[in-house]
């Protein structure tokens, strides 16, 4: 019988050239030499490879942007930096500096803010952890307490025995507003009733002075929908308050959530087209209270805690290429010097990344890897890059937010940030790791010191 | 099921669609589907021809088969009919 041919599924590739112009020619991907006039060169020959980059001017341009689009449609609009975003002291400052006040989910990030030159009665202190040493100091400092459960509600009802001052306190609200996945593991909820409920019993105890509400109802929200939905139902108790209490809260506070610009993975379009802009989120909010029945007279202040959206475009890192190489599909990969340990946010995001120099127009399917000996070390697992060789810089966009906080050290040491500031002069606002950094939190068991023989 | 009459088909396995410009690249199994198509063999007969010379089972063959005048249907590079 005649041996029968090797069989290979049909197949059909379509040869990519990649989206053409007018003119018949693929677009270049543009080259990031400068930040804030400051030559990516200059950068690394003067702070090394790789090294994180905030610029002071693109900060204070977005909150100024944010500001402007609340306080057009709302009489009284505060922020509060988030401090989990990015707790960096020189960052936190230029928020605080701009007017902005602390929003701190920890009794280090509270400690933090203190250290920052905050005023303890303009802290914001979240989240499901805090001591009774915390509370206690929150108290006393006049700090704005929102309470997360109602353990946390007994703790506080039991410390304010003893305190001098009356603790200012909120709830955090959660609620349905039509987004999947709910975000109900944090504070009170509003449907079943629980986040009335424990207003009452604040209200039934003298001890305590209720300010405000608040709610934070995700992140990364694309739509600015929810916002209006969270907003009416925070109105509705604030009126139902007034009502039954005739007591009249200070401020809602909506939270953070705005989406940045950056594209997150698996989204078909590019995220600086997908950001709906700080005026809709503005609107939605600002109409939703406005058309309440809250009081037109004696509107509570509107409080944001905007996390990424004011500071992702702040950040960059600037680095070297390390390596290509062919794997074994054809593929082309590229190996960098930023890992997934110091840009964590590329776990979601497609992050933007540009050669530091003029590239010709030929660019190939690549992986980009970080250097860490780690399968699970991929900056981009699939983009149409330039023809980048060994020592070629790169800029990488939109890395301000959350990295800085949750980078960890491994395997390499982690670099130096500097601050470019508004007169384009840098200035290093962290220093690199050194073994010596590193090891000073070590010890040896005495047994193991003996010289070696 | 026809190849639009005016796509270029090169020996190597090249296909050039002159209404856009798009370009493609078709490996040998690919390439004898598309020869036998534009020779105006039907599916059967294309089916029946590589399941008694190539070693595949027809269940395998049927697959990858759809799979394949899907992608071309999805590159417009059939006759709509
Ligand atoms: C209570 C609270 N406020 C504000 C933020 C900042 O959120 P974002 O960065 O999404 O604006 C967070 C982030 O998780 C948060 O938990």
């Amino acid at each position: 019988m005649k041996e029968k041919l090797k069989y290979e599924r049909p197949i059909i590739t379509k040869i990519n050239a990649g989206v053409t112009d007018k003119f018949g020619m693929r677009p270049k991907m543009p080259a990031i030499k400068e930040i804030d006039g400051v030559p990516v060169d200059t950068i690394i020959e003067k702070y090394g490879s790789p090294t994180f980059v905030i610029s002071e001017k693109t900060i204070r341009d977005t909150l100024k942007e944010a500001k402007r689009a609340f306080t057009t449609r709302y009489p009284k609009v505060k922020f509060a930096w988030s401090y989990k975003t990015n707790y960096l002291n020189a960052v936190c400052k230029i928020f605080h500096d701009e007017g902005s006040w602390a929003e701190v989910v920890s009794g280090f990030e509270y400690d933090k803010a203190l250290a920052n030159g905050v005023p303890g009665n303009q802290i914001i202190f979240n989240g499901p952890d805090k001591s009774k040493e915390d509370l206690i100091k929150a108290a006393e400092n006049g700090s704005y307490i929102h309470i997360d459960h109602f353990d946390e509600l007994y703790d506080i009802i039991s410390i304010s025995e003893t305190t001098t001052k009356r603790p200012k306190v909120a709830i955090r609200v959660n609620m349905d507003t039509g987004i999947y996945p709910q975000w109900d593991r944090f504070g009170f909820n509003y449907e079943n009733g629980e986040a009335w409920n424990a207003l009452n019993r604040i209200m039934m105890s003298d001890k305590l002075e209720l300010t405000g509400l608040h709610t934070h109802i995700g992140t990364y929200m694309m739509t600015p929908e929810p916002y209006a939905v969270a907003a009416s139902k925070l109105a509705e108790l604030a009126v139902r308050l007034e009502r039954k209490f005739n007591h009249k809260i200070k401020y809602i506070d909506m939270g953070g959530g705005f989406a940045s610009k950056n594209t997150l993975k698996g989204a078909y379009l590019p995220g600086k087209d997908t950001f709906p802009g700080f005026d809709k989120y503005a609107e939605a909010v600002s109409n939703a209270l406005i058309n309440s029945e809250l009081d037109p007279n004696e509107m509570p202040v509107l409080f944001l805690e905007t996390g990424r959206a004011l500071i992702d475009d702040a950040g960059y890192i600037t680095g070297s290429v390390l390596a290509n190489k062919r794997l074994a599909n054809g593929r082309r990969s590229m190996i960098i010097d930023t890992g997934v340990n110091m840009l964590f946010t590329s776990f979601w995001y497609e992050h933007e990344i540009y050669p530091a120099k003029d590239v010709s127009s030929h660019a190939e399917d690549t992986t980009i890897y970080g250097p860490l000996c780690m399968n699970i070390d991929v900056i981009r697992s699939a983009v149409k890059f330039p023809l980048l060789q060994k020592g070629d810089k790169y800029v990488i966009k939109r890395t301000g937010a959350y990295n800085m906080t949750q980078w960890m050290q491994f395997i390499t040491l982690r670099p130096k940030i500097i601050l470019i500031d508004t007169q384009g002069n840098t200035h290093v606002i962290r220093e690199n790791e050194t073994n010596e950094s590193l090891t000073s939190h070590e010890k040896v068991p005495e047994h193991l010191n003996k010289p070696k023989k | 099921m026809t190849i639009r009459k005016n796509i270029a088909v090169s020996e190597s396995g090249f296909v050039f669609d002159p209404d856009n410009g798009d370009s493609y690249t078709l490996n040998e199994t690919g390439k004898l589907i598309i020869d036998m198509l534009a020779e105006g063999k039907t599916e059967k007969e294309i089916k029946n021809y590589f399941t008694e010379h190539y070693d595949v089972d027809e269940g395998t063959l049927e697959n990858n088969f759809n799979d394949f005048i899907i992608m071309l249907k999805n590159f417009n590079l059939t006759e709509n009919e």
